[in-house]
């Protein structure tokens, strides 16, 4: 095994997929000749020619819907959004097209098609450029959407989501590309979409967790170890569908949960998952659910603001010591 | 609104776009004396599809009205020689692709009359199980992409189409049918872009009925003629045709279809004709927004009866021929709804088979026993 960083992992899954099936392309934003505005891309063009990586204007509505008709038509695209922000004119496509083929058409149509790009915050990107997308998606009936938080789990969700016959939303993570890098198996491998994986093993509290915020639970986890609390932190990595057996199987065990997430408070990935663990694990609770979530604003330009709104491995390590009783 | 036809190819400049109004009309009259070369059977089925999509229309109108098709249903009476015109000269393995006015070309493309209106029912049998009604007509053995609700937003799934005929090398078309509300909205203009670009086989068949809804086209759309908003992309062949005489619409979709197989260029046809229904059976046929006259000086000049005239002036149809095509047209549309009426409701536990293609969880529906006890 060798250690890849985030974007490697999703360039190399590509890469390796469109060796697979020739009926793979990819269209975007400076996918090409630019190699991809966060080089997710690079080198593809050159291999590939640029029938299979296309350029696309900036117009994000109709290559999105391109992509769903040339998938109707029997070709396996990869539309890849320069950010999630940029997606929002994609919506009608994404939604009222994509998601919706298969059921309205009787079971004639069905989509395979992966609408990837990243998202959440980044650094001083303001208002527009800085958003959590996953509970847009989440929400609608026909997609599956994936959120991974390592390279290794980048590398072989996209594999799936590329191999799935039905529309499968990716979030990568715009910080992630480069910062995260861990160990990626040399074979070929895939994982499969809809299971969560424990990152960490604990006895005492159960947090879950996905995307980058994985990562500020498994460094809150460190420093509750250090207090004698063992979290357990699961990572969703795919946020429909949900696999809340095995959130459940954690909480049954620690008896307290914190859940976290990057995006906005109300009616997020939290909230159902929330909801999830009072149904199936009410009477193993020992606390109330806790949530800890970015702030309820649009995100401030100013530095010492924007800092304020990103939830942080600090705010897990408070939330956890209150459901353990321990602040 | 205007029905005289222009023609140009689009090659980019101010000029040409002048020297191309200054032509004027390129396009031949439009009743060809030799119907396009094309026999007389072929004459009489493309009739019998007007017909059969008019009578069909009808009856759906009259069963819309006893309450036993719901939601919204759009009507194309009156429209009948653009599907004709433009759907007949296409292969078996080119693609059709429509918005939600879309019975018709359904018809025209070999759909049965009995799928169709079973899927107005909302009946296990209907094309598409029942599941997308009206505006989702769908029939995948025919290339026919549907029946599509969103304003343009199959334009691009047009392109899309393209884009997969091309990346394979293959010689289809994809005809693509919207109405003249689409002109404003930014799909259209990414859609042809992206088309004329990369060179896609796609015909762009603009309806233009000269409503939106209940607005005037003219009203909203900041051009003196639709035609022209196709000028503005280079690669893109543009030009208008008289939509309510089937020959005009065949003729210039024959020519699209072969520039689009031969050399790829995408088309833009705009189709002038109108429809005597309202914008859909919720809504009256005159009123607020257009007059009695108007809609009865339309019908004066009734694609039908306009066809059938000329293929009897030229000898190629008698009364009573055409007669019995009727009468078969009008026996068709009732069989179609008596068989609607007696198919099945869909099966409530088939609800969750084609959402996703695969075994996908839906238990989050079924943990409340309650539900149960109550459905």
């Amino acid at each position: 095994m060798a250690v890849k960083t985030y974007r490697e992992a999703l360039n190399e899954a590509m890469r390796e997929e469109m060796d697979r099936d020739e009926s793979i392309f990819i269209i975007g934003e400076e996918v090409g000749e630019y190699d991809g505005a966060y080089k997710v891309t690079k080198g593809l063009l050159d291999e590939y020619g640029e029938w299979r990586v296309r350029d696309a204007p900036i117009a994000e509505l109709s290559f999105a819907g391109l992509g769903v008709g040339a998938a109707m038509a029997g070709l396996r695209p990869i539309v890849e959004f320069m950010t999630w922000n940029f997606a929002l004119l994609a919506f009608d496509q994404v939604v009222n097209s994509a998601a919706k083929m298969y059921q309205m058409s009787g079971g004639q149509y069905n989509v395979p098609i992966v609408f990837r790009g990243p998202g959440g915050g980044a650094l001083q990107l303001a208002a527009q450029h800085s958003q959590c997308p996953d509970p847009w998606y989440s929400y609608v009936p026909g997609l599956k959407v994936v959120a991974p938080a390592t390279a290794r789990d980048a590398k072989g969700l996209l594999k799936s989501a590329i191999r799935d016959d039905d529309p499968v939303v990716f979030i990568e993570g715009e910080l992630m590309y480069n910062s995260v890098k861990d160990e990626v198996p040399d074979e070929e491998y895939v994982i499969p979409i809809g299971e969560a994986e424990v990152k960490r093993e604990g006895s005492d509290v159960t947090i879950v967790a996905h995307s980058k915020m994985v990562h500020q639970s498994l460094q809150a986890a460190r420093k509750l170890a250090e207090e004698g609390i063992e979290a357990e932190v699961v990572d969703l990595r795919t946020i429909r569908p949900l696999d809340i057996p095995t959130v459940i199987e954690s909480v049954k065990k620690t008896n307290r949960a914190v859940v976290v997430e990057e995006g906005w408070p109300v009616c997020n990935v939290g909230a159902q998952v929330v909801d999830d663990i009072q149904r199936e694990a009410f009477d193993w609770l020992d606390a109330p659910v806790a949530r800890v979530s970015g702030l309820d604003v649009p995100m401030p330009y100013a530095k010492n603001l924007e800092k304020i709104v990103f939830p942080n491995a600090g705010h897990v390590v408070a939330a956890a010591r209150h459901v353990c009783y321990a602040d | 609104m205007t029905r005289e036809p222009t023609e140009s190819t689009t090659t980019g400049t101010d000029e040409d776009v002048r020297e191309d109004a200054a032509s004027g009309n390129g396009r031949p009259n439009a009743a060809e004396p030799d119907f396009l070369g094309m026999s007389r059977q072929e004459c009489v089925e493309i009739l019998r599809l007007m017909i059969l999509s008019r009578r069909f229309e009808e009856k759906t109108a009259e069963v819309y009205q006893m309450g036993k098709i719901g939601g919204f249903c759009h009507l194309y009476i009156g429209q009948e020689a653009v599907a004709a015109g433009a759907i007949t000269p296409l292969r078996d393995d080119d693609y059709v692709i429509t918005a939600y006015r879309d019975h018709a070309q359904a018809l025209v493309r070999g759909m049965s009359p009995e799928s169709v209106m079973a899927e107005l029912y909302g009946r296990v049998d209907g094309c598409s199980k029942g599941l997308g009604g009206s505006m989702h007509v769908f029939g995948r053995s025919l290339n026919f992409m549907g029946g599509h609700g969103i304003v343009g937003s199959h334009l691009p799934l047009a392109a899309g189409v393209g884009y997969a005929i091309r990346y394979r090398d293959g010689d289809q078309v994809c005809l693509c049918f919207f109405g003249d509300s689409v002109v404003n909205i930014g799909s259209f203009h990414e859609s042809l872009n992206m088309a004329a670009r990369w060179q896609l086989p796609v015909i762009f068949l603009l309806e233009n009925n000269a409503y939106g809804m209940g607005t005037e086209i003219t009203r909203v759309a900041a051009v003196d003629e639709l035609v022209h908003r196709g000028r503005a992309f280079a690669g893109l062949h543009s030009e208008a045709v008289d939509g309510m005489d089937v020959l005009a619409v065949r003729q210039a979709t024959e020519e699209a279809i072969e520039r689009a197989r031969t050399d790829k260029t995408p088309s833009f046809i705009e189709a002038r004709c109108y429809r005597y229904m309202g914008h859909s059976m919720a809504d009256p046929s005159h009123g607020t927004y257009r007059t009695r006259d108007e809609v009865e000086q339309w019908r004066s000049d009734d694609p039908i009866l306009q066809f059938r005239q000329a293929l009897i002036d030229a000898g190629r149809l008698e009364e009573e021929e055409y007669e019995e095509m009727d009468r078969k047209a009008i026996e068709q549309a009732e069989a179609a709804a008596d068989f609607a009426d007696q198919s099945p409701l869909p099966d409530p536990s088939t609800m969750y088979d084609t959402i996703y293609s695969d075994a996908y969880p839906h238990d989050i529906d079924r943990r409340d026993a309650w539900r149960e006890e109550l459905s």
